[in-house]
Protein backbone atom coordinates (compact mmCIF):
# COMPACT_ATOMS: atom_id res chain seq x y z
CA UNK A 1 0.00 0.00 0.00
CA UNK A 2 0.95 3.63 -0.64
CA UNK A 3 1.76 5.69 2.48
CA UNK A 4 -0.14 8.21 2.79
CA UNK A 5 0.71 11.96 3.86
CA UNK A 6 -1.58 14.39 5.36
CA UNK A 7 -4.19 16.40 2.83
CA UNK A 8 -1.89 17.88 -0.14
CA UNK A 9 -1.75 22.15 0.73
CA UNK A 10 -2.43 23.37 -3.12
CA UNK A 11 -1.16 26.72 -1.77
CA UNK A 12 2.19 25.77 -1.48
CA UNK A 13 2.21 24.35 -5.07
CA UNK A 14 4.30 25.99 -7.29
CA UNK A 15 1.86 26.47 -10.11
CA UNK A 16 -0.88 28.21 -7.84
CA UNK A 17 -0.46 32.17 -7.24
CA UNK A 18 -1.51 34.01 -4.37
CA UNK A 19 -5.21 34.15 -3.26
CA UNK A 20 -6.08 36.81 -1.11
CA UNK A 21 -9.51 37.93 0.55
CA UNK A 22 -10.34 41.82 -0.37
CA UNK A 23 -11.61 43.44 2.89
CA UNK A 24 -15.31 45.98 1.79
CA UNK A 25 -13.22 48.67 2.04
CA UNK A 26 -10.46 47.45 -0.46
CA UNK A 27 -13.42 45.84 -2.49
CA UNK A 28 -15.02 49.48 -2.77
CA UNK A 29 -11.68 51.48 -3.51
CA UNK A 30 -11.29 48.75 -6.55
CA UNK A 31 -14.40 49.29 -8.08
CA UNK A 32 -14.25 52.85 -7.90
CA UNK A 33 -10.32 52.73 -9.22
CA UNK A 34 -11.47 51.43 -12.57
CA UNK A 35 -15.80 52.35 -12.94
CA UNK A 36 -16.76 48.60 -12.76
CA UNK A 37 -19.12 46.82 -10.86
CA UNK A 38 -18.73 43.32 -9.46
CA UNK A 39 -20.34 41.37 -11.74
CA UNK A 40 -17.79 43.11 -14.27
CA UNK A 41 -14.55 40.79 -12.47
CA UNK A 42 -13.53 38.12 -13.65
CA UNK A 43 -15.20 35.01 -11.84
CA UNK A 44 -14.41 32.35 -9.63
CA UNK A 45 -16.32 29.43 -8.24
CA UNK A 46 -17.10 29.25 -4.47
CA UNK A 47 -16.13 25.46 -5.07
CA UNK A 48 -12.73 26.16 -6.61
CA UNK A 49 -10.25 24.00 -4.82
CA UNK A 50 -8.57 27.20 -3.70
CA UNK A 51 -11.67 29.42 -2.51
CA UNK A 52 -12.29 26.41 -0.01
CA UNK A 53 -8.89 26.52 1.31
CA UNK A 54 -9.02 30.04 2.12
CA UNK A 55 -12.20 30.19 3.10
CA UNK A 56 -13.62 32.64 0.91
CA UNK A 57 -17.60 32.47 -0.09
CA UNK A 58 -19.82 33.91 -2.70
CA UNK A 59 -19.84 37.79 -2.64
CA UNK A 60 -16.35 37.97 -1.61
CA UNK A 61 -13.69 39.68 -3.73
CA UNK A 62 -10.62 37.69 -4.06
CA UNK A 63 -7.09 39.41 -5.27
CA UNK A 64 -4.57 36.90 -6.91
CA UNK A 65 -0.93 38.22 -7.36
CA UNK A 66 0.37 36.28 -10.11
CA UNK A 67 4.25 36.36 -10.99
CA UNK A 68 5.15 37.91 -14.05
CA UNK A 69 7.77 37.86 -16.72
CA UNK A 70 6.16 41.06 -19.07
CA UNK A 71 6.23 43.50 -16.83
CA UNK A 72 7.30 44.11 -12.92
CA UNK A 73 7.34 41.32 -10.37
CA UNK A 74 3.66 40.38 -9.41
CA UNK A 75 0.86 41.66 -11.09
CA UNK A 76 -2.54 41.79 -9.52
CA UNK A 77 -5.98 40.10 -11.07
CA UNK A 78 -8.95 39.96 -9.60
CA UNK A 79 -11.74 37.66 -9.33
CA UNK A 80 -15.30 37.84 -7.70
CA UNK A 81 -16.53 34.47 -6.18
CA UNK A 82 -19.48 33.17 -7.77
CA UNK A 83 -22.11 30.90 -6.34
CA UNK A 84 -22.55 27.56 -7.85
CA UNK A 85 -20.27 24.27 -9.09
CA UNK A 86 -18.01 24.25 -11.57
CA UNK A 87 -18.25 20.68 -12.48
CA UNK A 88 -21.50 20.53 -14.67
CA UNK B 1 33.12 66.05 -16.45
CA UNK B 2 32.49 62.49 -17.60
CA UNK B 3 32.64 60.59 -14.45
CA UNK B 4 32.82 56.73 -14.70
CA UNK B 5 29.72 54.90 -13.64
CA UNK B 6 30.61 52.83 -10.38
CA UNK B 7 28.66 49.37 -9.51
CA UNK B 8 26.53 51.17 -7.24
CA UNK B 9 25.61 53.34 -9.73
CA UNK B 10 24.62 51.39 -12.15
CA UNK B 11 22.78 48.84 -9.74
CA UNK B 12 21.03 52.13 -8.37
CA UNK B 13 19.61 53.50 -11.69
CA UNK B 14 18.55 49.55 -12.80
CA UNK B 15 16.79 49.02 -9.38
CA UNK B 16 14.95 52.69 -10.36
CA UNK B 17 13.74 51.07 -13.66
CA UNK B 18 12.63 48.13 -12.46
CA UNK B 19 10.44 49.93 -9.70
CA UNK B 20 8.71 52.01 -12.25
CA UNK B 21 7.53 48.93 -14.28
CA UNK B 22 10.19 47.45 -16.61
CA UNK B 23 10.16 43.90 -16.30
CA UNK B 24 13.10 41.90 -14.85
CA UNK B 25 13.96 40.41 -17.80
CA UNK B 26 15.31 43.65 -19.63
CA UNK B 27 16.49 44.50 -16.69
CA UNK B 28 18.76 41.52 -16.89
CA UNK B 29 19.82 42.36 -20.11
CA UNK B 30 20.45 45.47 -19.11
CA UNK B 31 22.86 44.51 -16.55
CA UNK B 32 24.64 41.74 -18.28
CA UNK B 33 25.00 44.41 -21.13
CA UNK B 34 26.82 47.19 -18.71
CA UNK B 35 28.17 44.50 -16.71
CA UNK B 36 32.17 44.69 -17.63
CA UNK B 37 32.53 47.71 -19.61
CA UNK B 38 33.31 51.13 -18.24
CA UNK B 39 30.61 53.47 -18.66
CA UNK B 40 30.06 57.33 -17.32
CA UNK B 41 27.48 58.46 -16.04
CA UNK B 42 25.79 60.28 -18.43
CA UNK B 43 25.85 57.17 -20.54
CA UNK B 44 24.43 54.86 -17.87
CA UNK B 45 21.52 57.41 -17.34
CA UNK B 46 21.02 57.82 -21.37
CA UNK B 47 20.72 54.14 -21.72
CA UNK B 48 18.59 54.32 -19.20
CA UNK B 49 16.39 56.81 -20.24
CA UNK B 50 16.14 55.01 -23.65
CA UNK B 51 14.89 52.23 -22.64
CA UNK B 52 12.40 53.54 -20.52
CA UNK B 53 11.05 55.68 -23.45
CA UNK B 54 11.02 52.70 -26.11
CA UNK B 55 9.14 50.96 -23.34
CA UNK B 56 6.57 53.41 -22.38
CA UNK B 57 6.01 53.94 -26.30
CA UNK B 58 6.01 50.18 -26.98
CA UNK B 59 3.18 49.96 -24.50
CA UNK B 60 -0.62 49.03 -25.96
CA UNK B 61 -2.86 51.86 -25.36
CA UNK B 62 -6.42 51.69 -24.37
CA UNK B 63 -9.02 50.38 -26.91
CA UNK B 64 -6.09 48.67 -28.60
CA UNK B 65 -8.24 45.50 -30.36
CA UNK B 66 -5.97 43.02 -28.75
CA UNK B 67 -8.54 40.20 -29.36
CA UNK B 68 -8.20 40.20 -32.93
CA UNK B 69 -4.38 40.96 -32.61
CA UNK B 70 -3.60 37.70 -30.38
CA UNK B 71 -6.25 35.89 -32.76
CA UNK B 72 -3.97 36.84 -35.76
CA UNK B 73 -0.30 36.40 -33.96
CA UNK B 74 -1.13 33.09 -33.11
CA UNK B 75 -2.98 31.74 -35.87
CA UNK B 76 -0.56 32.92 -38.58
CA UNK B 77 2.30 31.10 -36.93
CA UNK B 78 -0.13 28.06 -36.72
CA UNK B 79 -0.01 27.72 -40.32
CA UNK B 80 3.44 26.70 -40.13
CA UNK B 81 3.07 24.43 -37.63
CA UNK B 82 3.41 20.71 -38.33
CA UNK B 83 0.17 18.43 -38.51
CA UNK B 84 2.94 15.37 -37.67
CA UNK B 85 3.41 14.31 -33.76
CA UNK B 86 6.93 14.09 -33.20
CA UNK B 87 7.75 10.62 -31.50
CA UNK B 88 9.99 11.99 -28.65
CA UNK B 89 10.35 14.98 -26.31
CA UNK B 90 13.38 15.31 -24.41
CA UNK B 91 14.63 12.02 -22.58
CA UNK B 92 11.37 10.24 -23.36
CA UNK B 93 10.64 6.51 -25.31
CA UNK B 94 7.14 8.13 -24.99
CA UNK B 95 5.43 10.52 -27.60
CA UNK B 96 3.81 13.07 -26.78
CA UNK B 97 1.46 15.44 -28.71
CA UNK B 98 2.90 18.32 -30.59
CA UNK B 99 2.88 21.21 -32.72
CA UNK B 100 -0.88 21.92 -34.16
CA UNK B 101 -2.80 18.71 -32.69
CA UNK B 102 -1.42 19.77 -29.19
CA UNK B 103 -2.60 23.42 -29.63
CA UNK B 104 -5.83 22.48 -31.09
CA UNK B 105 -6.25 20.62 -27.86
CA UNK B 106 -5.39 23.27 -25.77
CA UNK B 107 -7.14 25.87 -27.22
CA UNK B 108 -9.96 23.40 -27.65
CA UNK B 109 -9.94 22.91 -23.58
CA UNK B 110 -10.24 19.00 -24.50
CA UNK B 111 -11.57 17.35 -21.10
CA UNK B 112 -8.44 14.26 -22.35
CA UNK B 113 -5.61 14.94 -23.56
CA UNK B 114 -4.13 12.44 -25.73
CA UNK B 115 -0.66 12.19 -24.18
CA UNK B 116 -1.21 12.62 -20.74
CA UNK B 117 1.76 13.25 -18.85
CA UNK B 118 3.08 13.32 -15.63
CA UNK B 119 6.41 15.04 -14.11
CA UNK B 120 6.86 13.63 -10.86
CA UNK B 121 9.53 15.55 -9.06
CA UNK B 122 10.97 14.04 -5.56
CA UNK B 123 11.90 15.42 -2.15
CA UNK B 124 15.28 16.09 -1.99
CA UNK B 125 15.48 12.62 0.59
CA UNK B 126 14.41 10.44 -2.81
CA UNK B 127 15.78 12.85 -5.50
CA UNK B 128 19.11 12.37 -4.90
CA UNK B 129 19.22 8.44 -5.06
CA UNK B 130 18.80 7.11 -7.52
CA UNK B 131 16.95 3.39 -5.94
CA UNK B 132 15.23 5.39 -3.58
CA UNK B 133 13.76 7.08 -7.20
CA UNK B 134 12.95 3.77 -8.55
CA UNK B 135 11.32 2.79 -4.91
CA UNK B 136 8.58 5.31 -5.88
CA UNK B 137 8.70 4.53 -9.73
CA UNK B 138 7.49 1.38 -8.78
CA UNK B 139 5.06 2.22 -6.04
CA UNK B 140 3.39 4.55 -8.67
CA UNK B 141 3.70 2.28 -11.95
CA UNK B 142 0.38 0.50 -12.62
CA UNK B 143 0.81 -2.93 -12.52
CA UNK B 144 -2.95 -4.73 -13.94
CA UNK B 145 -3.82 -8.14 -14.60
CA UNK B 146 -3.32 -7.82 -17.90
CA UNK B 147 0.54 -7.14 -17.62
CA UNK B 148 1.52 -9.86 -15.49
CA UNK B 149 -1.19 -12.66 -16.92
CA UNK B 150 -0.32 -14.59 -20.42
CA UNK B 151 -3.52 -15.36 -20.73
CA UNK B 152 -7.07 -15.15 -19.30
CA UNK B 153 -9.53 -17.83 -20.75
CA UNK B 154 -12.85 -18.50 -20.04
CA UNK B 155 -13.51 -22.05 -19.86
CA UNK B 156 -16.62 -23.04 -21.54
CA UNK B 157 -17.15 -26.33 -19.56
CA UNK B 158 -17.94 -24.74 -16.15
CA UNK B 159 -18.41 -21.53 -16.71
CA UNK B 160 -15.39 -19.62 -15.09
CA UNK B 161 -12.50 -17.58 -16.04
CA UNK B 162 -9.00 -19.07 -15.79
CA UNK B 163 -6.24 -16.59 -15.27
CA UNK B 164 -2.35 -17.74 -16.22
CA UNK B 165 0.19 -15.96 -14.77
CA UNK B 166 3.76 -15.44 -15.66
CA UNK B 167 6.10 -16.49 -13.33
CA UNK B 168 8.69 -14.64 -14.55
CA UNK B 169 6.93 -10.96 -14.44
CA UNK B 170 5.49 -11.54 -11.04
CA UNK B 171 8.75 -12.27 -9.42
CA UNK B 172 10.23 -9.22 -11.83
CA UNK B 173 7.62 -7.20 -10.13
CA UNK B 174 7.85 -8.56 -6.61
CA UNK B 175 4.47 -10.31 -6.49
CA UNK B 176 2.90 -13.62 -4.99
CA UNK B 177 0.03 -15.56 -7.05
CA UNK B 178 -1.88 -15.13 -3.03
CA UNK B 179 -1.41 -11.37 -3.81
CA UNK B 180 -3.46 -11.75 -6.99
CA UNK B 181 -5.86 -13.62 -5.88
CA UNK B 182 -6.59 -11.22 -3.08
CA UNK B 183 -6.84 -8.45 -5.60
CA UNK B 184 -9.39 -10.36 -7.60
CA UNK B 185 -11.50 -11.52 -4.42
CA UNK B 186 -13.91 -9.63 -5.28
CA UNK B 187 -14.48 -11.09 -8.32
CA UNK B 188 -15.11 -14.30 -6.55
CA UNK B 189 -17.92 -12.94 -3.95
CA UNK B 190 -20.77 -14.72 -5.50
CA UNK B 191 -18.93 -17.47 -6.67
CA UNK B 192 -15.70 -19.05 -6.22
CA UNK B 193 -11.92 -18.24 -6.81
CA UNK B 194 -9.21 -20.41 -6.20
CA UNK B 195 -5.39 -20.83 -6.53
CA UNK B 196 -3.71 -23.51 -8.49
CA UNK B 197 -0.14 -23.15 -7.68
CA UNK B 198 1.14 -25.59 -9.75
CA UNK B 199 -0.17 -24.77 -13.25
CA UNK B 200 0.67 -20.67 -12.09
CA UNK B 201 -3.48 -19.54 -12.51
CA UNK B 202 -6.14 -17.98 -10.29
CA UNK B 203 -9.79 -19.95 -11.12
CA UNK B 204 -12.69 -17.59 -10.75
CA UNK B 205 -16.27 -19.02 -11.10
CA UNK B 206 -18.63 -16.06 -10.75
CA UNK B 207 -21.76 -17.99 -11.51
CA UNK B 208 -22.60 -16.32 -14.49
CA UNK B 209 -24.98 -17.89 -17.04
CA UNK B 210 -24.90 -15.93 -19.63
CA UNK B 211 -21.80 -15.82 -21.78
CA UNK B 212 -21.90 -12.23 -22.72
CA UNK B 213 -21.84 -10.91 -19.13
CA UNK B 214 -18.72 -13.19 -18.28
CA UNK B 215 -16.80 -12.01 -21.66
CA UNK B 216 -17.02 -8.55 -19.86
CA UNK B 217 -16.22 -10.12 -16.54
CA UNK B 218 -13.03 -11.24 -18.38
CA UNK B 219 -12.38 -7.53 -19.33
CA UNK B 220 -12.83 -6.15 -16.03
CA UNK B 221 -10.56 -8.64 -14.79
CA UNK B 222 -8.01 -8.03 -17.16
CA UNK B 223 -8.24 -3.91 -16.46
CA UNK B 224 -8.08 -4.99 -12.71
CA UNK B 225 -5.79 -2.70 -10.99
CA UNK B 226 -2.68 -5.05 -8.15
CA UNK B 227 -0.33 -2.33 -7.57
CA UNK B 228 0.54 0.76 -8.09
CA UNK B 229 -1.91 4.26 -8.90
CA UNK B 230 -4.68 3.76 -11.11
CA UNK B 231 -3.95 5.92 -14.85
CA UNK B 232 -0.27 5.91 -14.61
CA UNK B 233 0.87 3.69 -16.98
CA UNK B 234 4.55 3.76 -17.94
CA UNK B 235 6.64 5.66 -16.51
CA UNK B 236 11.04 6.28 -16.48
CA UNK B 237 13.33 8.03 -14.23
CA UNK B 238 16.06 10.24 -15.50
CA UNK B 239 18.33 13.13 -14.15
CA UNK B 240 17.08 16.13 -14.43
CA UNK B 241 19.93 19.38 -15.20
CA UNK B 242 19.99 20.30 -11.54
CA UNK B 243 21.23 16.73 -10.44
CA UNK B 244 18.17 15.25 -9.40
CA UNK B 245 15.62 12.49 -10.55
CA UNK B 246 12.70 12.85 -12.03
CA UNK B 247 10.01 10.69 -12.86
CA UNK B 248 8.10 11.39 -16.15
CA UNK B 249 5.40 8.81 -16.82
CA UNK B 250 2.54 8.07 -19.73
CA UNK B 251 -0.75 8.74 -18.26
CA UNK B 252 -1.45 10.74 -15.14
CA UNK B 253 -2.93 10.70 -11.38
CA UNK B 254 -2.09 13.80 -9.82
CA UNK B 255 -4.69 13.69 -7.41
CA UNK B 256 -2.85 10.01 -5.68
CA UNK B 257 0.41 10.99 -6.74
CA UNK B 258 0.54 13.64 -4.43
CA UNK B 259 -0.06 12.10 -1.79
CA UNK B 260 2.77 9.54 -2.23
CA UNK B 261 5.59 10.35 0.36
CA UNK B 262 8.57 11.19 -1.04
CA UNK B 263 7.07 12.90 -3.92
CA UNK B 264 7.49 16.69 -3.61
CA UNK B 265 3.84 18.40 -3.70
CA UNK B 266 5.03 21.54 -4.40
CA UNK B 267 6.16 20.62 -7.91
CA UNK B 268 5.07 17.46 -9.42
CA UNK B 269 3.00 18.90 -12.14
CA UNK B 270 0.67 16.93 -15.41
CA UNK B 271 0.18 18.91 -18.91
CA UNK B 272 -3.62 17.70 -18.27
CA UNK B 273 -5.14 21.25 -17.86
CA UNK B 274 -8.55 20.00 -16.53
CA UNK B 275 -7.06 17.55 -13.90
CA UNK B 276 -4.78 20.84 -12.73
CA UNK B 277 -7.79 22.82 -12.55
CA UNK B 278 -9.65 20.33 -11.05
CA UNK B 279 -7.27 20.06 -8.30
CA UNK B 280 -5.69 23.34 -8.03
CA UNK B 281 -8.27 25.38 -9.23
CA UNK B 282 -8.83 28.02 -11.78
CA UNK B 283 -5.80 30.00 -12.10
CA UNK B 284 -3.86 27.46 -12.05
CA UNK B 285 -5.02 26.10 -14.58
CA UNK B 286 -4.79 29.59 -16.60
CA UNK B 287 -1.21 28.72 -15.66
CA UNK B 288 -1.15 25.86 -17.17
CA UNK B 289 -2.27 26.86 -20.54
CA UNK B 290 0.17 29.42 -20.47
CA UNK B 291 3.05 26.87 -20.22
CA UNK B 292 1.35 23.99 -22.46
CA UNK B 293 0.78 26.78 -25.39
CA UNK B 294 4.19 28.59 -24.83
CA UNK B 295 6.18 25.12 -25.08
CA UNK B 296 4.14 24.36 -28.17
CA UNK B 297 5.11 27.51 -30.16
CA UNK B 298 8.53 27.33 -28.77
CA UNK B 299 9.35 23.62 -30.01
CA UNK B 300 8.48 24.64 -33.12
CA UNK B 301 10.81 27.32 -32.90
CA UNK B 302 7.94 30.15 -33.75
CA UNK B 303 7.98 33.09 -31.73
CA UNK B 304 5.09 34.44 -30.59
CA UNK B 305 5.23 37.23 -27.90
CA UNK B 306 3.63 35.28 -24.75
CA UNK B 307 1.64 38.61 -24.61
CA UNK B 308 -0.69 36.57 -27.22
CA UNK B 309 -0.66 34.12 -25.25
CA UNK B 310 -1.90 35.41 -21.98
CA UNK B 311 -4.55 37.01 -23.66
CA UNK B 312 -6.16 34.10 -24.69
CA UNK B 313 -5.25 31.98 -21.40
CA UNK B 314 -7.43 35.10 -19.38
CA UNK B 315 -9.90 34.59 -22.27
CA UNK B 316 -10.70 30.98 -21.51
CA UNK B 317 -10.57 31.38 -17.47
CA UNK B 318 -12.74 34.56 -17.07
CA UNK B 319 -15.94 32.46 -16.04
CA UNK B 320 -13.90 30.78 -13.73
CA UNK B 321 -14.24 27.55 -15.70
CA UNK B 322 -12.45 26.43 -18.93
CA UNK B 323 -13.99 27.55 -21.51
CA UNK B 324 -12.70 26.45 -25.31
CA UNK B 325 -12.54 29.30 -27.81
CA UNK B 326 -14.26 27.36 -29.85
CA UNK B 327 -18.35 27.01 -30.73
CA UNK B 328 -18.96 25.63 -27.00
CA UNK B 329 -17.33 28.04 -24.89
CA UNK B 330 -16.27 31.36 -25.58
CA UNK B 331 -17.65 31.96 -28.95
CA UNK B 332 -20.90 30.55 -28.60
CA UNK B 333 -21.65 32.69 -25.75
CA UNK B 334 -21.12 35.90 -27.77
CA UNK B 335 -24.33 38.49 -27.69
CA UNK B 336 -24.16 38.89 -31.05
CA UNK B 337 -26.07 36.81 -33.21
CA UNK B 338 -23.96 38.08 -36.50
CA UNK B 339 -21.41 37.13 -34.22
CA UNK B 340 -21.97 33.50 -33.63
CA UNK B 341 -23.53 32.94 -37.29
CA UNK B 342 -20.31 34.04 -39.10
CA UNK B 343 -18.27 31.94 -36.91
CA UNK B 344 -19.87 28.21 -37.40
CA UNK B 345 -23.46 26.78 -38.05
CA UNK B 346 -24.82 29.52 -39.98
CA UNK B 347 -28.46 28.72 -40.44
CA UNK B 348 -29.15 27.28 -37.64
CA UNK B 349 -27.96 30.24 -35.41
CA UNK B 350 -29.93 32.52 -37.52
CA UNK B 351 -33.10 29.78 -37.56
CA UNK B 352 -32.89 29.76 -33.62
CA UNK B 353 -31.86 33.64 -32.91
CA UNK B 354 -35.07 34.72 -34.93
CA UNK B 355 -37.65 31.97 -33.39
CA UNK B 356 -36.83 33.05 -30.45
CA UNK B 357 -36.59 36.87 -31.13
CA UNK B 358 -33.77 37.78 -30.08
CA UNK B 359 -32.19 41.59 -31.27
CA UNK B 360 -29.00 42.13 -32.54
CA UNK B 361 -27.23 44.93 -30.03
CA UNK B 362 -24.19 45.73 -32.50
CA UNK B 363 -21.64 46.09 -29.98
CA UNK B 364 -18.98 44.15 -31.28
CA UNK B 365 -16.47 43.31 -34.20
CA UNK B 366 -17.65 41.01 -36.57
CA UNK B 367 -21.68 42.22 -36.72
CA UNK B 368 -20.55 45.54 -36.85
CA UNK B 369 -17.67 44.57 -40.01
CA UNK B 370 -20.52 42.59 -41.45
CA UNK B 371 -22.95 45.57 -41.91
CA UNK B 372 -20.50 48.23 -42.37
CA UNK B 373 -20.10 50.25 -39.60
CA UNK B 374 -17.53 51.37 -37.62
CA UNK B 375 -17.03 49.51 -34.42
CA UNK B 376 -18.49 51.65 -31.64
CA UNK B 377 -16.45 49.95 -28.73
CA UNK B 378 -13.08 49.25 -29.98
CA UNK B 379 -9.95 51.20 -31.38
CA UNK B 380 -10.39 54.30 -32.97
CA UNK B 381 -14.39 53.68 -33.34
CA UNK B 382 -14.59 54.36 -28.95
CA UNK B 383 -13.26 58.08 -29.74
CA UNK B 384 -15.50 60.39 -30.35
CA UNK B 385 -14.87 64.13 -30.97
CA UNK B 386 -16.33 66.45 -28.50
CA UNK B 387 -16.60 70.35 -28.70
CA UNK B 388 -14.79 72.04 -26.42
CA UNK B 389 -17.38 74.70 -25.55
CA UNK B 390 -14.62 77.07 -23.48
CA UNK B 391 -12.82 77.39 -26.05
CA UNK B 392 -16.10 78.40 -28.40
CA UNK B 393 -16.96 81.10 -25.73
CA UNK B 394 -13.83 82.42 -25.69
CA UNK B 395 -12.99 82.55 -29.67
CA UNK B 396 -16.64 84.24 -29.82
CA UNK B 397 -15.35 86.93 -26.72
CA UNK B 398 -12.58 87.13 -28.86
CA UNK B 399 -14.45 88.42 -32.14
CA UNK B 400 -16.95 90.41 -30.42
CA UNK B 401 -13.83 92.46 -28.60
CA UNK B 402 -12.45 93.35 -31.99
Amino acid sequence: MVKEKPKVDILLHEITPKHKILTKEETEELLKKYSIKLLNLPRIFSDDPVVEMIGARYGDVIKIIRKSDTTVKEVESYRFVMKGKRVR
Amino acid sequence: MTEVASKEFKTKTLEYLESRGIPHSIIGEMDSFMKDIEFSKEQVQYFADQVYLSYLKAMIVPMEPIGTVAAQSIGEPGTQMTLRTFHFAGVSEFSVTQGLPRLIEIVDARRNPSTPIMYVFLTEEYSKNQKKAREIHQKIEQIRVDSIAYDVEIDLADYSIVVYLDEELLEDKGLEIEDINKKLKKYGKKGTIETDLENNCIIINPELEDIQKLQKRREKILKTLISGIKGVKRGIIYKEDSNEWVIQTEGTNLAEVLKIKGVDSTRTISNHIHEIEKIFGIEAAREIIIRESKQVLRDQGLDVDQRHLLAMADLMCFTGRILQIGRHGISGVKESILARAAFEVTIKQLINASVSGEEEKLKGIPENVIIGQLVPTIGTGAIKLQADLQKYREILQDMSED
